[in-house]
């Protein structure tokens, strides 16, 4: 039961901090005003000519994909795995499981190898690519290895040791409604919680904010209007 | 012919491989204290300058939403790492991008964040120390700002931005560069670049209007400070004396000519540039642009056309209407500002000139994108105008024309190695490597369609090609106005 305490606090303090980390930022991104027109351009001429910029940017990586070939197919088949194996984990969470996320569940599974076929490639541009390796912190390192670990340990728990996934579920769904219930011991479940809680600890406090982030980019969200409108910001309204 | 190795260029571009330290012998001149302070800023590096440019920092991320999340976002994906001119030219990886921002990025994390705070080794956060302060000089001052690196960044973090705002801080603590803060020095009390003063530049468009006359016979006017003429044109003061500007000049006196519309240039504010966005000045930014309304006023003009320059278009198109704006007392059927290209191409179109295309007959013609027209700005009324109205002016007054790749135009284009104020002589070696990637493509043209004539919308272009072109083998010829273009091919005279 010890077990099952001090993972229930983690999972709540974990998550407390990822919203009001990630809700921080974003208020701050929202508060700090964009003084001058700087769109990249070409950039579109009417704000849903924008929408459809960022679109793009966020399903398909557009300018990721002219810039690198590689980096963009190691960098989206990660994301889109990423997605799919986090839309599957709904199941874990919800009662009854949704329908979408039953159909959802077959590509689920997959999506984990491309995910991790996805880090892999990226790690290894970090050690084989004398530019990449230039520019890497240890933290960057760190957490390409926080997301493999993350992974592996959930393919573990597919694949090798099958966790009691009933009780499990249980026990998640006994966070949700305060209502604690005990967590099968597992040792993938373990390492797989324990690395998911590091991970929403340190988003809002690192680099992974890009996320939101994207957004807010003055380069991307702008409209090319600056002839036609008068814009005025922080410095440039006084 | 130079101190330093001059890229080769090859059968097809290359991404070197890393050579760490291979410009950090790289360094402008300091600006001296009075040129310091002509721009407001103090004349040496103060005591407590460590504590001021923390502040400044804090200050300047706290009032640009870019600052903010291009800090905090990158992941240092890689994306960038090829994509700046001056990496491909000098293999110094402090000129990737990314690198560059982290100068900026790792004093940022360190005072600014968590993580920075708590775990600098673990997440690359430094110290301010002197040593790092010298770094930011020497590479904050190797970037030409031209933001190609901002159309690959999956988040569009636009280096340009991070190295103002580094600049800014470094002119705040005393040590500004004293090619960009003298020259701004005489905009903010002359009225220009060059510090050429109103009789000077009467004299010199008197001649220019002789020259004129020597050539086709006719009286083309090249008016200064006329009241109530139509248009003033804000051009960029090289135009007025420099090879090939001033052809683009005489190119732009025609075309005004021939269509009958009224125009003159400002004594008061003779220059299209504005170096302050370069150092990342706000307030000099807004004063330097005020002297251009004020003349505007004055002369009681009904439109501001400008001429041929990078990041003066890029201001007068994006920034003007934020800064001076907005300018009723101007006739508001013109857009404020017009481009010279968009004013040519809409009479072209029109059929209001008269062209020859066969009195270019003998030239090959490719055309440079400007990096700040290219990326920064836009003309005509369709994304991307910016690249097809001066092609479409181009072709309508020649018949020979050729683009280069097409990953080096439009927005993927190269610098010319000496925007973002670096076109001084003491950054030569920077200048002459940054402008591999773009010779590179020119070399190609001319190998397989034998192009002889470089055709450039920026007095920077200009001036650094003219430089450059005879380091890579090629003569500095070549580089040419696109307004001479348009001049020669232009039937001038009475119209039936």
């Amino acid at each position: 039961m010890s077990l099952s305490v001090i993972y229930a606090i983690l999972f709540y303090a974990a998550t407390l901090l990822l919203i009001v980390g990630v809700t921080r930022k974003i208020i701050i991104y929202a508060r700090t005003p964009a003084p001058l027109k700087i769109p990249t351009t070409p950039a579109p001429l009417t704000k849903s000519g924008v929408a459809w910029r960022l679109t793009k940017e966020v399903v398909f990586f557009r300018s990721l994909f002219n810039a690198n070939k590689w980096i963009w197919l190691f960098g989206w088949l990660f994301h889109v795995g990423l997605l799919l194996v986090l839309l599957r984990h709904l199941r874990y969470v919800t009662e009854p499981v949704w329908t979408w996320v039953v159909l959802l569940q077959p590509f689920g599974k997959y999506a984990a190898f491309a995910m991790l076929f996805g880090l892999f490639g990226l790690w290894a541009r970090r050690f084989l690519v004398d530019r990449i390796r230039y520019i890497t912190s240890p933290s960057d390192h760190l957490m390409l290895m926080l997301l493999i670990g993350i992974g592996l340990s959930g393919l573990g728990m597919t694949y090798i040791d099958h966790t009691d996934i009933v009780s499990m579920k249980t026990f998640m769904l006994g966070l949700m409604y305060f209502d604690l219930q005990p967590m099968p011991s597992n040792p993938f479940l373990i390492v797989h919680l324990s690395l998911v809680v590091t991970l929403m600890i340190i988003f809002p406090i690192s680099k992974l904010i890009h996320a939101p982030g994207l957004f807010f980019s003055p380069t991307r969200n702008q409209v090319d209007d600056a002839r036609d409108v008068r814009h005025v910001a922080g410095w440039t309204a006084k | 012919m130079a101190d330093f190795e001059v890229p080769e260029l090859k059968e097809y571009p290359v991404i070197p491989l890393i050579q760490e330290g291979s410009m950090a012998h790289s360094k402008p001149y300091v600006a001296k204290p009075e040129h310091q302070k002509s721009v407001g800023y103090p004349g040496e590096l103060l005591d407590n300058w460590q504590e001021v440019a923390i502040n400044k920092m804090g200050e300047l991320v706290k009032g640009s939403r870019a600052l903010q999340v291009f800090l905090d976002t990158c992941v240092k994906c890689g994306a960038c790492t090829d994509k700046c001119h001056y990496f491909l030219g000098t293999a110094d990886p402090k000129n990737m991008p990314v690198a560059r921002q982290d100068l900026f990025r790792a004093v940022y994390r360190r005072y600014f964040t968590f993580a920075g705070k708590f775990f600098p080794k673990l997440v690359g956060a430094v110290d301010l120390t002197k040593e790092v302060l010298d770094q930011w000089y020497s590479y904050f001052h190797q970037c030409s700002q031209c933001r190609r690196c901002s159309v690959f960044c999956p988040y569009g973090i636009d280096t340009a931005e991070i190295s103002m705002a580094a600049r800014e801080i470094l002119d705040s603590v005393g040590v500004g560069q004293k090619y960009c803060n003298e020259i701004l020095g005489k905009v903010h009390v002359i009225g220009n670049n060059l510090g050429l003063p109103k009789r000077a530049l009467v004299d010199t468009m008197e001649g220019l209007e002789e020259d004129i006359k020597d050539e086709t016979g006719l009286d083309v006017r090249v008016p200064v400070d006329q009241k109530g003429a139509d248009v003033l044109l804000i051009t960029p003061s090289a135009d007025f004396f420099a090879e090939p500007h001033i052809d683009g000049l005489i190119g732009y006196a025609k075309v005004f000519h021939q269509a009958g519309i009224s125009w003159t240039v400002s004594s008061y504010a003779s220059e299209a540039a504005n170096f302050s966005m370069f150092i990342g000045s706000n307030d000099n930014l807004k004063k330097a642009a005020m002297r251009i309304r004020d003349a505007a006023y004055d002369l009681g003009v009904k439109r501001i056309v400008v001429g041929e320059c990078g990041h003066a278009w890029r201001v007068a198109y994006s920034f003007w209407n934020t800064l001076i704006g907005p300018m009723d007392f101007l006739d508001k059927q013109y857009p404020m500002p017009s481009h010279i290209v968009e004013v040519t191409h809409d009479l072209i179109k029109r059929g209001a000139l008269k062209i020859d295309k066969e009195a270019n007959d003998h030239r090959r013609i490719t055309f440079h994108d400007s990096c700040n027209v290219a990326r920064g700005s836009r003309m005509g009324n369709i994304p991307g105008g910016q690249f097809i109205l001066p092609r479409e002016v181009i072709k309508s007054c020649a018949n020979h024309f050729f683009d280069m790749a097409p990953e080096t135009i439009h927005e993927n284009t190269f610098c010319c190695g000496g925007g973002g104020g670096l076109l001084t002589d003491d950054l030569m070696e920077l200048r002459i490597k940054g402008a591999a990637p773009r010779m590179q493509a020119l070399k190609q043209v001319v190998d397989e369609h034998g192009v002889d004539t470089f055709v450039a919308i920026c007095a920077i272009c200009k001036t650094q090609f003219a430089k450059s072109l005879p380091y890579y083998d090629y003569s500095m010829d070549m580089i040419t106005s696109l307004h001479q273009i348009v001049g020669d091919s232009l039937i001038l005279g009475p119209t039936e």
